[in-house]
């Protein structure tokens, strides 16, 4: 399948330069060296080719041939990508394994999709339907419980010629042909799409879902809708990952994609080893059945860094097609920034901000509008929301790739070094965070638990920004200086922020709140702020209200009232009217 | 070693430019892209370098030993063919070796036939082993709110004048595995040190061997030896040496081995060094754009792999520069790295040892290798709780520096009596005290009784009953 069409050059790490043919094409993918390394054509000069190769090229000499393929690089995509592991430019991590024993080796050739497995096809479509692009014209139950919906191939339509009877097939058995103009394709399970091209869909619709992830200073204080993207900064050891996990683990999407992209080896193999054990608290099967996992850590080769979030994006574009929500991690996008970087600078190109290309904000926008919520080209719904981390230097939001990302995200989740460091956690900072969602999805929630969510939500964002206002004053003179019903500010937003906005990962109760669990909590929190304020207007000092049994219950309710007992949340509500009624009887 | 590698290859005269320890070689042909070369100077004296770059008809070379002394038409250098490889065995404990893996003890050549490419190969994430086994080093700063995991890379953040040296040493001497199931004297078998040192003082390369001297340890420890007064380049291999002898005896012949490098710095500032001669575009403050993925390169070589029974434990050492935690060196460590031990100054200068800032401290593994049938139920919870006590106290004090101690509320007062009896009793220890985590439990209670009950709210009512011990322990 592959002709020789030049000789390396030159070597530089996995920049790779190569004389001959004009006619290799830009991204083409292409085969350097007797090994076979896979790379890319990333820069034609005349006769000059320029290559990045994704693999370590040590040992790697001037003369070597390169390969064509006149194929850009592209993903497999068929039923049995679910519960996968792949790197960079999707090579199945265990069958490496196999191979090449615990050590990644190099030159290593491996289909993603595993072509021996049979999955029991029923088709849809008939002989003599005229269908278009991406249309179904099949199911396979990818698990249990997931229906994987075969498609025409993204750029073909024509009309069917034959139809294979429901049975068992390989990805690679023909499943159906399709007449194109005078031309009869023959289609399988298994088709293939370039990683740098958005699959196609019919409109981009306005997300007014919330994806739901079971994190309450997420969901209520910052949503983000399906379809939209979220951008995750802080510095190292604020608690990005712990947030991804946490996301990809509770997210109400159908399919996650999550990319380790040059982050740590240990983290990878912690979702590789928890998420078979988790069970989807909707579909009840275990998490990894409805995972996609892309590994290219830190120290895998740097040019498969960058091709890996673009893998992702692609397998995460063509669930939506099906007509699944979709939800992708991507820890870290800077990462992926320094990637390229990195091969823009063995490539001598002008910097712009600190080494960065001066396509870095391109790039970034390119990746961050492949997210959205859609009608596919066979008219179902699909949404595609994209959760990326940033890694800023120093914690320093100003730094290119934060500030780049912040033009392409609607939705940002600060994360705060000292919230951290307090074990506040998540430790997403509510002054610095923001979500444009809001508006979007109000409607959602009014429908779903029939209270008046954005109000009693921005109620609760006025009283923790006085809060931040009046602690300046109380660390300059103390807090016996302000009066009383501004400390009992102070209490409310203790509350808010002890018993509401954190929330402990590892407690089985806490770990996830349903939204009814969540709009409950805060409206207790912000009654007990109601009823408070009243007594401390009659002239009760704070203390008395500080003091009382409740503020505690209200701190731990969260792990103290399961998702499915809600019911507590009345007795709650009533120890707050008991507790204050006295006070209110004695200060009258 | 040149005299084991087979010298094949050929001699080329044809150096055109010579820049620090980059070197521009012409005419040769058939070079391979990080390819180790010999280099013999107009006196016949070999040293070794690297190929670094590529093309056609030339070649850039880096030159471990330095350039000094080479000449242009004087200096003939021979392609060996092959990758950096050092002999690996298990014979190399209780040996020092200089930063390129060469004896330095007088001792013999290791007798192996053995070669190990020093750069390795990434380890699948499939094949590893998630961490989840403690090591109680003794430390309670450590143990109770910074625990280490058999497989973690752990790096420890200081600055100059800093008992960081002391720190590790102590580390090294008393870590044991945590779980109570595993007999401790059956472990020690299989128990390795290896040391590499860039770029420090012949007096910190002392005072490590006097340590494992001391603790008896000397026979399980390799050190890889590249101090101050030693060629800069060199300090680029003298970790992957390290590293991949540590592989060898964790992945083949199945031992916990300990690593420890230092100074991280030193070995940056190296890099740096290379990438600025080559003319390569800075990132922060002048260091390559490829900094993380070369920290990574050495930082990632740690860990458990399905198919061995043995670990690699990292605890690297570096100085930041005027203490500054946002310093390319420590941020991009921290990314890479389970979490840092971070020395704090204001405790140094209080006399405090080890003087470990908890709040800047993490251990991202922690979280699974402690808690029921591990270290004890209660740990999470307690450790949350001191973190958070302890932060808050910091609020108190910073407001007591202001508005005076007397102004403060009696809870806060309490605060600010806990803080200082955490700093105290808690931190501070002897460097020769090995405390158990029962112990170093005992005394975060002890702390937290100090302060009234229903402030304690990362813990669990169950937790308080048992173990608090405070004046309203009743009510």
């Amino acid at each position: 399948m592959s002709e020789q069409v030049g000789v390396v050059t030159w070597i530089s790490g996995p920049v790779v330069r190569a004389r001959g043919s004009r006619y290799v094409g830009m991204l083409e993918l292409v085969e350097v060296g007797e090994d076979r390394l896979v790379g890319e054509v990333i820069g034609l000069n005349g006769d000059i080719i320029t290559v990045q190769v994704y693999e370590e090229t040590s040992g790697m000499k001037p003369g070597a041939p390169v390969y064509g393929t006149g194929l850009p690089l592209s993903v497999e995509l068929g039923p049995g990508l679910l519960k996968s592991i792949f790197d960079g430019v999707q090579r199945p991590l265990p069958l490496i394994e196999i191979e090449s024993g615990s050590f990644i080796g190099r030159g290593m050739r491996l289909d993603p999709l595993y072509r021996k497995d049979r999955w029991k096809f029923n088709p849809t479509a008939k002989v003599g339907d005229v269908v278009s692009r991406s249309a179904i014209i099949g199911t396979v139950m990818e698990t249990e419980t997931f229906e994987h919906r075969i498609m025409v191939p993204a750029d073909l339509s024509g009309t069917l010629t034959w139809v294979a009877p429901a049975g068992d097939y390989t990805i690679e058995d023909p499943i159906a042909k399709l007449k194109v103009g005078n031309e009869e394709k023959v289609l399988t399970m298994l088709q293939r799409w370039p990683v740098r091209r958005p699959r196609p869909y019919m409109t981009r619709m306005r997300g007014t879902t919330p994806l739901i992830t079971g994190q309450r200073v997420l969901d209520t204080f910052f949503p983000v809708s399906k379809g939209g993207a979220a951008g995750i900064p802080g510095p190292f050891g604020s608690g990005k990952t712990v947030t991804q996990h946490s996301i990809a683990k509770w997210a109400d999407a159908q399919v996650i994609v999550y990319i380790g992209c040059g982050e740590r080896g240990n983290e990878m193999t912690e979702v590789l080893q928890e998420f078979p054990h988790l069970v989807d608290p909707r579909s009840g099967r275990p998490l990894m059945e409805r995972t996609v996992l892309i590994a290219n850590t830190s120290n895998m080769p740097v040019a498969a860094r960058e091709a890996s979030i673009y893998t992702g994006i692609t397998i995460a574009e063509y669930y939506r097609d099906m007509g699944y929500h979709v939800a992708l991690m991507a820890d870290s996008t800077s990462r992926w920034a320094e990637a390229l970087r990195e091969v823009s600078g063995r490539l001598e190109e002008m910097p712009a901000e600190e080494g960065y290309p001066a396509y870095l904000a391109g790039r970034l926008a390119e990746f961050y509008e492949r997210a959205g919520y859609v009608e596919t080209m066979n008219d179902h719904i699909g949404s595609v929301t994209i959760v990326g981390a940033v890694s800023p230097p120093g914690g320093d939001f100003s730094e290119p790739v934060t500030q780049h990302t912040k033009r392409f995200i609607r939705c940002f989740w600060a994360l705060d070094k000292s919230l951290s460091s307090a074990r506040h956690f998540p430790s997403i900072n509510w002054l610095d965070s923001y979500s444009e969602y809001l508006d979007d999805v109000a409607d959602w929630w009014q429908e779903k638990v029939g209270k008046d969510w954005l109000k009693m939500r921005n109620h609760a964002m006025e009283l923790l920004s006085e809060e931040s206002r009046l602690s300046q004053i109380v660390k300059l003179v103390g807090p016996d200086a302000l009066p009383d019903e501004e400390r009992l500010v102070l209490e409310t937003s203790r509350l808010l922020r002890e018993g509401f906005l954190q929330q402990n990962a590892m407690d089985k109760v806490d770990a996830f709140s349903t939204i009814q669990k969540q709009i409950r909590m805060l409206e207790l929190i912000l009654y007990f702020h109601e009823r408070g304020l009243r007594i401390v207007k009659h002239g009760a000092p704070i203390s008395l209200i500080h003091n009382l049994p409740i503020v505690d219950t209200l701190i731990r309710m969260k792990s103290i009232v399961p998702n499915e007992e809600l019911e507590k949340m009345d007795d709650i509500q009533k120890q707050i009217d008991d507790q204050m009624s006295q006070l209110d009887v004695e200060y009258r | 070693m040149s005299d084991v590698i087979v010298q094949s290859g050929q001699e080329v005269v044809g150096v055109s430019r010579i820049t620090g320890p980059i070197m521009i070689v012409e005419g040769a042909a058939n070079v391979s892209y990080d390819e180790v070369v010999e280099i013999r100077d107009g006196r016949g004296n070999l040293r070794r370098g690297r190929v670094l770059e590529v093309g056609e008809k030339t070649c850039v070379v880096q030159v471990f030993a330095g350039s000094t002394g080479l000449s242009i038409d004087g200096t003939r250098v021979r392609f060996l063919g092959d990758t950096l490889r050092i002999p690996v065995a298990e014979e190399m404990l209780g040996r020092v070796f200089d930063g390129l893996g060469n004896p330095l003890d007088g001792g013999p050549q290791p007798l192996t036939d053995h070669f190990a490419d020093v750069n390795g190969q990434p380890i699948n994430p499939t094949a590893r082993i998630y961490p989840r086994d403690y090591i109680q080093t003794g430390v309670s700063a450590i143990d109770g709110l910074n625990t280490l995991l058999r497989g973690q890379k752990l790096p420890i953040f200081s600055g100059a004048g800093m008992p960081h040296d002391q720190l590790a040493a102590q580390i090294v001497r008393q870590a044991t595995l945590g779980a109570p199931t595993d007999a401790p004297s059956a472990e020690a078998e299989q128990f390795a040190i290896v040391f590499a040192a860039m770029g420090v003082k012949h007096d910190v390369a002392n005072f490590f061997r006097r340590s494992f001297t001391d603790s008896g340890a000397l026979t399980r420890v390799a050190m890889f030896l590249n101090l101050a007064d030693d060629p800069p380049v060199e300090r680029l291999v003298t970790p992957r040496a390290a590293l991949t002898l540590a592989e060898y005896l964790a992945y083949e012949k199945g031992m916990h081995v300990l690593v420890v490098l230092t100074d991280m710095t030193n070995y940056c500032e190296a890099l740096r060094q290379i990438s600025n001669i080559r003319g390569e575009v800075p990132s922060r403050k002048g260091y390559p754009g490829y900094l993380y993925s070369d920290l990574a390169s050495l930082y990632e070589r740690t860990g458990r792999i399905r198919t061995s029974e043995g670990s690699i434990t990292q605890i690297p050492i570096l100085t930041m520069p005027s203490d500054d935690i946002t310093h390319p060196v420590p941020d991009l460590t921290g990314y890479i790295t389970e979490g840092q031990i971070t020395l704090g100054r204001e405790l140094d200068h209080s006399g405090i040892y080890p003087p470990i800032a908890v709040l800047p401290s993490l251990s991202r593994l922690m979280k699974d290798g402690i808690g029921q049938g591990r270290t004890r139920g209660d740990h999470p919870r307690w450790g949350a709780q001191l973190y958070a006590a302890y932060a808050h106290m910091q609020d108190v004090r910073s407001l007591a520096s202001v508005i005076g101690e007397e102004e403060l509320g009696e809870v806060d007062q309490k605060y600010l009596k806990f803080g200082r009896a955490f700093e105290k009793e808690f931190i501070n220890q002897s460097p020769t005290e090995n405390r158990t985590i029962e112990q170093t439990l005992s005394i975060g209670w002890r702390l937290l009784s100090m302060l009234p009950k229903d402030e304690l709210t990362r813990v669990s009512l169950d937790e308080l009953k048992q173990y608090y011990q405070g004046e309203d322990a009743k009510h």
